[in-house]
């Protein structure tokens, strides 16, 4: 009786504590979006602070401190209305990410579904070497592939104008048929879209499918292509829907690739976008961060279950 | 296989032509100088700042990571309620976007930002976090609170797929909850915490991202991280040094990796 008495008050201090760091995880999101329905007024009186830290000019600032505030004094949606209607760079800015992220994500997915399909169901000594080079690849660190990304696509003429003098026949051709702009964003859309991380979870959840579903259905007459589509595919479907949320949030959050791939600002995406946000701005930045978490929030909402799934498929390196 | 000719482009092919370029003196002459752009490497203040940073980041965050979301996932394992909801928060960070809450984190830790006035009025000195040593620990929080959920999941799975009847006969037998979480829990986690640990280390080399966006291009020295070097070198075009800095970098990733490896076969066996 004592040892379930005992057991009881641990439950009740573990759930306690449990709800504060729950609480502590949340909060900069719910900060951000109770921040982003104040009025701009309200948002300089209690940031202004960090204002005249992050500008040389002297500006009177009302308070010394930067007062974090849980609730506004009054709820407005005029920042929404400000990014929204009258700044068209932000919306701009929002395109680029999703042009960016939205092709990487469907063609890396594409591909994935592809490739892994080939590792797991026709596994043999080569492939099984390859397999090897992507699990290293996956492991090298953004510093180390870059490097070499830079230099195909600088020869490729996707980064500065080709010389003409110096540059390969294909980068001249390259330059011929595509403007800057694409030019610019295939530089980043095309190493990404190469990205063995999805193969490398997509293959480890398609190595559990049994043969016997495959014999089965060949006995039944169905081809390659129904094979992959009719069952490899809809088994996967968490696993898909999970691996397709990890690389788009992935992506939705670039900041070196188009540092160091995009030569032409104009066409970053917000998640670089915001952290220039300019000082007289500020009272936008929050109503920004939140129109900019909204698609991943509600891919969240919508795939918890599939994400949480797909997560605890992908353990262990080796399986 | 149409993956593998991408990734021979844009990966394998070049990683071979960037190993040459490490080695010669520049673009132009093609001239073989062997290791000469290495140690003209380890001179440059910058790459010896950005390296020494990252390193410490790394050998902090990574342990952290994976002891922290350990005892979360320990935690949630009891019987209490509300466990999906609390994971649901505990995953959230995991998508949402960094830049999005930049700014709460800026206001946290300003100088005269909130946790500083907590600090205050409790009687301590406040700290200027943005521009002392003290960066790298707002920058392993950042790190924790995006990462900790995912591991999380991870050692929750795991700590589910362990056998039942293991643990009652170890009960039986009286062992303490102590003694089971260490020679028993432990022996057949020891897959996942290698996982969880490359995972983590893979993603402490992200963290240029959040650093980043809180501080842009040229932070304090203390939060100077290989990617604003490699970022820096790029705008000035050394590609030797920028060579030299990946294909070091890659090695000593192999023999990190290896190292692991080698560790989890040594327990692994035990469990079969």
């Amino acid at each position: 009786m004592t040892l379930k008495k005992k057991e009881h008050l641990l439950n009740i201090i573990i759930t306690v504590f449990a709800c504060i760091a729950a609480i502590m995880f949340l909060m900069p999101t719910v900060l951000t979006l109770a921040n982003s329905f104040m009025t701009s007024s309200e948002i300089s009186a209690n940031y202004g602070a960090m204002l005249e830290n992050m500008t040389d000019d002297k500006k009177t600032f009302i308070s010394e401190n930067v007062n974090l505030k849980f609730l506004p004094d009054k709820v407005t949606f005029d920042q929404y209305k400000n990014v929204l209607l009258k700044n068209p760079d932000y919306l701009l800015k929002f395109w680029n990410s999703v042009i960016l992220t939205v092709p990487i994500t469907l063609f890396q997915m594409l591909l994935a579904i592809l490739t892994s399909y080939g590792f797991s169901r026709y596994p043999n000594k080569f492939k099984s070497i390859v397999f090897f080079a992507y699990i290293i690849l996956m492991i090298m660190p953004y510093q180390v592939t870059i490097v070499p990304n830079y230099l195909v696509l600088d020869e490729l003429g996707m980064i500065d104008t080709a010389d003409p003098e110096k540059s390969w026949a294909i980068a001249l051709k390259i330059q011929e048929l595509l403007s800057a702009t694409t030019r610019s964003r295939l530089a980043i859309i095309l190493p990404a879209v190469f990205s063995p991380f999805s193969i490398f979870l997509l293959t480890k959840v398609m190595r559990r499918i049994p043969v016997s579903y495959v014999e089965a259905a060949k006995l039944d007459g169905a081809s390659e292509l129904q094979i992959l589509t009719k069952i490899y595919t809809p088994l996967c479907k968490g696993a898909i829907v999970s691996i397709t949320m990890l690389v788009f949030i992935d992506y939705w959050n670039m900041v070196e690739q188009p540092l160091v791939l995009m030569k032409d600002s104009y066409l970053h995406p917000l998640s670089v976008f915001l952290s220039q946000i300019s000082t007289g701005d500020i009272g936008l930045a929050f109503a920004v961060g939140v129109v900019y978490m909204v698609p991943t929030i509600l891919m969240f909402l919508y795939g918890e279950d599939h994400l949480i799934e797909g997560i605890t498929y992908s353990g262990g390196i080796k399986g | 296989m149409p993956s593998l000719i991408g990734v021979l482009i844009f990966f394998l092919i070049p990683f071979g032509i960037v190993v040459y370029y490490s080695m010669i003196n520049n673009p132009v002459m093609h001239e073989f100088v062997g290791i000469e752009n290495y140690t003209k490497l380890f001179q440059t203040v910058a790459f010896k700042r950005a390296a020494t940073n990252t390193a410490t980041f790394s050998l902090i965050s990574v342990p952290l990571a994976v002891i922290l979301s350990l005892w979360l996932a320990v935690l949630l394992e009891r019987n209490i309620p509300g466990k999906s909801i609390f994971r649901t928060f505990f995953l959230s960070p995991l998508m949402v976007p960094t830049a999005s809450v930049v700014l709460v984190w800026q206001v946290l830790f300003h100088t005269h930002g909130t946790l500083n006035q907590i600090i205050e009025m409790f009687g301590g000195n406040s700290v200027d976090w943005m521009k002392s040593s003290h960066g790298q620990i707002i920058i392993i929080v950042m790190f924790l609170w995006k990462n900790m959920g995912y591991n999380m999941i991870l050692f929750m799975s795991a700590l589910a797929g362990i056998p039942r009847d293991i643990i009652e006969v170890a009960k039986l037998e009286g062992a303490s909850g102590w003694y089971q979480f260490i020679h028993i829990k432990l022996r057949y986690l020891s897959p996942t915490i290698l996982f969880v640990f490359i995972l983590s280390l893979i993603n402490s080399f992200k963290i240029f991202r959040e650093v980043y966006l809180l501080t842009g291009d040229y932070p304090y020295d203390k939060m100077y991280m290989l990617q604003h070097f490699m970022n820096n070198t790029f705008n000035s075009l050394d590609y030797q040094k920028l060579s030299a800095a990946a294909v070091l970098f890659s090695l000593v990733m192999i023999v990190i990796i290896a190292i692991l490896l080698t560790i989890e076969n040594i327990f692994g066996k035990d469990v079969e």
